[in-house]
Parts: C-alpha cells; structure tokens; sequence
C-alpha cells in the first residue's frame, strides 16, 4: 500500500508511469484468473477475450452511442457476464486439457470474430477516438491521473478477492482444487461455485478492458490475441498461482522484464523465454512459492 | 446448410468446386493430424501437452529449405538430415527442460514448453531471419485431374508419406518391444516401471518420436504452404485442436479429426467466408466437447481418472 502512494512521487518520469499503468491493468485481470485457476482449480486461456469484450462494449458504446464512459463501463460488465455465464455452463464441465482447449477456442474465435466484423469493429484495424474518462469536469488523462484510478481499482479488486478467498466461498472453491469429487460428496454445488468464479475473474477482466479503452483510446484486435492470453496465465504461474499476492508478484516482474530487455534489441525473445523456462524449472511453485520457502527456512532457524 | 443452397444452384460446377474445397481440405488437414498424433505421442507418455510441437513443424521446413537452397542438396539426401535434425533438437529439449523437473504440476509444464516454443521461435528468427521461405515441389508442379477437381502432385507426395508414418507408427506400437513399452506407459506409468520399464527413457523417446513427426509434416507442406519463423503457433493450435476432438490419447481419431477440421475449414473458406476460416473449426469443436466433453473418441471414464 505504501509502495503504491509513494511510487508516484518519487518517479515522476512520465514513462515510467505509463508501464506502472499497464501493470496495474495486467493485476485486474490476473488477481481473477488466480481465483480461477489458484484457488478454484480451472485453467482459462482465453481471457483475453473478456478483456476485448470490455475494452469493444466500452469503446463502442461511447464512440457510436456516444454515451459517457460510467454507463457503458457497466454495460461492458454486465455484457461480460452475461458471456461468461453463458460460456461458463457448457466449458466448465470440461476438465484439464480439454478445458484449455475450449477456453483458448473461445479465445481464438472471439479474436476472428473482431477481425472479420468490420462495420462493427473496424475490423484488423480497429477504431480510435475513444473518449478519456471525465469525472465532472476531472478528465483522467495525465499518467498520473490514470496511475491514481488503476491502483485504486486494484486495491478494491484485491481487498475483495480476498475477503472473498477467507469467507465460505473461498473455502468451497480451495476444496474443488483438492479434488472436485470429494467436494461434491461433501454436498459442495461444485459447478455453481465454478461458474461463479469464472464469471467474476471474467469482470475484472472487462473492467480492465474498459480502462484500458479509455486510456489508449485506440483499440484493435492485435491486442486481445492468443498470445496475450497466454501472458496472463504465464504471469499468475510465474508468480505462484496458489496466492493472489503471486499473481500480482508475477504481473509486476512480467511487465517489467521486456522493458529491461528492450535494450537487448531483438535478443529480448531469447532471453524472455530462457528466464521463464528457468523460473519454472527451479521454481515450479513460482516466484511466491520460493518466498514462502525462504521465510519458513528463516523460520525454523 | 440452408445457406449453401442458392450458392449451389447458381453454380454448375458446383460438384467439382466442392471435391476441389475437399480436397483442399484433405491436404491441409493432413498437416493438422500428423501435428495431433505428434501431441498424441507425447500426451500418452507424459501426459504433457507439448506446446512447442508446432515449431517442430516449423524447424523441419525451415531445415529443408537450408538444406536444399544454400547446401544444394538432393532432396532425398535433405530429407532424413533434416529429420534428424529437429529429431535432436527434440531430445535436447526434453533433456534440459522436462528431464530436470521433479514432480512438476500440469501447469507448470504447460509454461515450460510455451517458454521451449517461445525459445525455438527466437531461435529461429536468428538462424533464418524473418523471411518467408518456400522449397521446391516433390516432383513436378503439373496438376492431376481427378474427376473434376485438380490436385497438385505435392499433395498425393503429402498423402503417401502421411498414410505411410501412420502405418509405420501403427507397427511400430503393436509389434516392436520399444512401442509395447511405450503403450504400457501410457496404460500405467507406474505399473510400466514395475515390470522394468525405464519411464524416463521412453519419455525421451518420446519427445524424439514427435519431433520426427513434426519435421516431416513441416517438410511435406512447406512446398505448398511455404514456411516463416512465425508459422509454428498455427499448425499448433490446429493440432492441438484435432488432437482434443479425436479424444486425447487416441492416436487414429487424432488423424479423423485432423482431416475432419482441415475439410470443414476450406469448405467454409471457399462457400462462406475466409474470413471466419479459423473460427469454424474452432466452432465444430467447441460444439462437439460440449456435447461429448471427452472428445469424439476419448474414453469419458479415462479423462476422468487423468488427474489433468
């Protein structure tokens, strides 16, 4: 908490700011994706997906319907959820592999599908002017002002993922991740509990999407690709899924290592990939898993 | 269905337009099942999803053109080298980055090879620059009439080796000590290192088999598809996909599916839109996973026991 307050006074550099921005866009998302797959036990490659649907709704509705960012903000959730439900009955009856793979098809068809609808969409394009977010007469458009509005969304996203891990919902979702057998004998509504889940990691996304419409103001599907998806799920692995706090320890050093490699020029692929192969092959419960270790090391000394 | 209709009607060649869009389909759809079965191989072995078999593909094609273009090789000298090339790159990466691990979960292996596939694709952006290559054709570039439809040489070259590999995998499994342990890990892998199988062996061999396959389905297509650094992450995807909609583990609906996703995407491209191309297989087999979750031909009762 005090890191966040104090950050931005000490670094004033635009830039910097902007990356710190991004960052917290990424933790939205990948604090609901380690509820999905920490907690609850369910993979999705296809987040980027709802991260589009909130970032086009949002877009959309205040360029074309020219309403102001607040309603269309919750359209996009609401229209989010509504998708996800819909999504989430059918796909989370599927397990492991088969899981992935629907939820990455998803993914890739909801990708095609803002290529192909070009009236809508503008196709491979994508469309711009997308109106800043103004509150009264406030328009969030310094760094600082959209490093101000993300944070504070995610200290609210974050306090209520976790007093949600702590309640009853939690304890029900950790027991799906054990085993969903035992959970359901145990009189567990296990498919209730996951489709839940899925939908709410789905409207952090969205709201996500959104800020991230309104802070680019430009949008276009290159963005929302597989390989995107790919990322978030790398950043809650590599952080440690089995935590909320790993998520956002992996989203941080994520968003920050291609900028230290932006200097290695086109070296950054090699040595992007080498650094996650040997973070999971020596740290396989990821970065948070190693801080554990080391505290329970400290611990018993 | 409805929608074909007055396409159809409007059009006399009709008949030989949509054997031409089959046939099409089979070809590509070839692709898709050798890079299945080369998912299958590993999955059954490891029960690892090898995300990096689609550079598999794109190393063997990349090869290839190495081979024939600067080295003037004769194909059929360039052919097995470059087998044996992405073959080796195949065991190396099962050696430095799977055989380390101790009890790794799903997920983290699943990060190990996309980081193994993000590597490769560096790699070969190094080795090859961005460029897109093509190689010659197998023999000559005339087309065959069939029926109504034409068919270039390349892809009868493509269905031969393809219905080759899989008799020979086929063999290989039932007949050869090595395929026997092979299955026996997949049936059980514990119960295979009770009666003396070495697992960590047949992994290995394992992660060779389906770099083998790869390389050959990268080197076959390349002539029609060409090749760039980037093409991997495709044929992967598609792969993955067919091997999913043939049931995991099941090298023969791995191969249907394959050419069921290859035929119902070029029907598609060439009747609707190419536009939606890529999303109408991905169509198909979401509709097909929620109808039978565990595939066209996997065992409900076995993904259920798999604990990933």
């Amino acid at each position: 908490m005090l890191v966040l307050v104090a950050l931005p006074m000490v670094m004033r550099n635009p830039y910097y700011l902007g990356i710190m921005v991004f960052m917290g866009i990424y933790s939205l998302i990948t604090i609901g994706l380690s509820l999905l797959m920490g907690y609850a036990g369910q993979i999705s490659l296809g987040h980027a997906a709802f991260f589009a649907t909130g970032a086009y709704t949002s877009g959309i509705l205040t360029t074309k319907a020219h309403l102001s960012p607040l309603p269309a903000f919750l359209a996009a959730i609401v229209l989010t959820a509504c998708i996800a439900f819909l999504i989430g009955i059918p796909t989370l009856r599927l397990k492991g592999h088969y899981l992935a793979m629907a939820t990455l098809g998803f993914g890739q068809i909801v990708y095609v599908a803002l290529n192909a609808s070009v009236d809508f969409t503008g196709g491979p394009s994508g469309f711009g002017e997308i109106p800043r977010i103004a509150l009264g007469n406030l328009v969030v458009e310094s760094q600082l002002a959209r490093y101000c509005l993300v944070w504070a969304l995610v200290v609210i996203v974050l306090l209520f993922s976790l007093n949600l891990i702590h309640s009853r919902v939690g304890r029900a979702l950790r027991s799906i991740h054990s085993s969903e057998l035992a959970a359901n004998a145990m009189g567990v509504n296990t498919s209730k509990y996951k489709i839940q889940v899925f939908v709410l990691s789905a409207i952090y996304a969205s709201i996500a999407g959104s800020l991230y419409a309104h802070f680019v103001t430009f949008i276009s599907p290159g963005s929302f690709d597989l390989e995107f998806s790919i990322l978030l799920v790398t950043m809650v692995v590599v952080g440690g899924m089995a935590n909320v706090w790993g998520a956002l320890l992996g989203t941080v050093l994520l968003t920050l290592l291609p900028e230290f490699l932006r200097g290695f020029k086109d070296y950054d692929i090699l040595i992007y990939g080498s650094t996650l192969l040997l973070i999971m092959i020596f740290m396989p419960e990821g970065l948070f898993g190693l801080v554990k270790k080391l505290r329970s090391v400290r611990g018993r000394m | 269905m409805i929608g074909l209709a007055p396409i159809l009607e409007s059009q006399e060649m009709s008949a030989s337009i949509i054997l031409q869009l089959i046939l099409s389909g089979v070809t590509i759809g070839s692709i898709y099942a050798m890079v299945a079965l080369g998912f299958n191989i590993i999955y059954n072995s490891t029960s690892i999803i090898n995300f990096a078999q689609g550079e598999f593909v794109m190393l063997g094609g990349m090869f290839m053109v190495s081979l024939v273009g600067p080295l003037n090789l004769p194909m059929w000298v360039a052919f097995p080298i470059a087998v044996l090339a992405v073959t080796l790159i195949g065991t190396a990466f099962e050696r430095l980055c799977i055989h380390p691990l101790k009890m790794p979960s799903v997920l983290s292996l699943i990060i190990i090879t996309i980081a193994g596939s993000i590597l490769l694709k560096g790699g070969a952006m190094f080795a090859w620059g961005k460029e897109t290559f093509s190689l010659p054709h197998f023999s000559t570039e005339k087309p065959i009439l069939l029926l109504e439809a034409t068919i270039l040489p390349q892809t009868v070259w493509i269905l031969g080796i393809i219905g080759m590999v899989v008799l020979l995998l086929a063999l290989f499994f039932r007949f050869t000590i090595v395929g026997k342990a092979m299955r026996a890990c997949a049936a059980n892998r514990p119960a295979a290192s009770l009666v003396g199988i070495n697992v960590k062996r047949i992994v290995l061999l394992s992660f060779a088999l389906s770099a083998a396959i790869g390389a050959i389905a990268g080197i076959i297509i390349t002539p029609i598809s060409l090749m760039d650094y980037e093409r991997g992450a495709i044929l992967g995807l598609k792969g993955f996909g067919a091997a999913v909609l043939g049931g995991l583990g099941n090298p023969m609906g791995a191969v249907v599916a394959g050419f069921l996703i290859g035929i119902v995407e070029s029907l598609c491209a060439g009747l609707i839109s190419s536009h939606y191309k890529d999303a109408v297989g991905l169509v198909v087999l979401l509709m097909v996973l929620f109808i039978k979750p565990s595939g066209l031909f996997g065992s409900a009762q076995v993904s259920k026991l798999k604990k990933f």
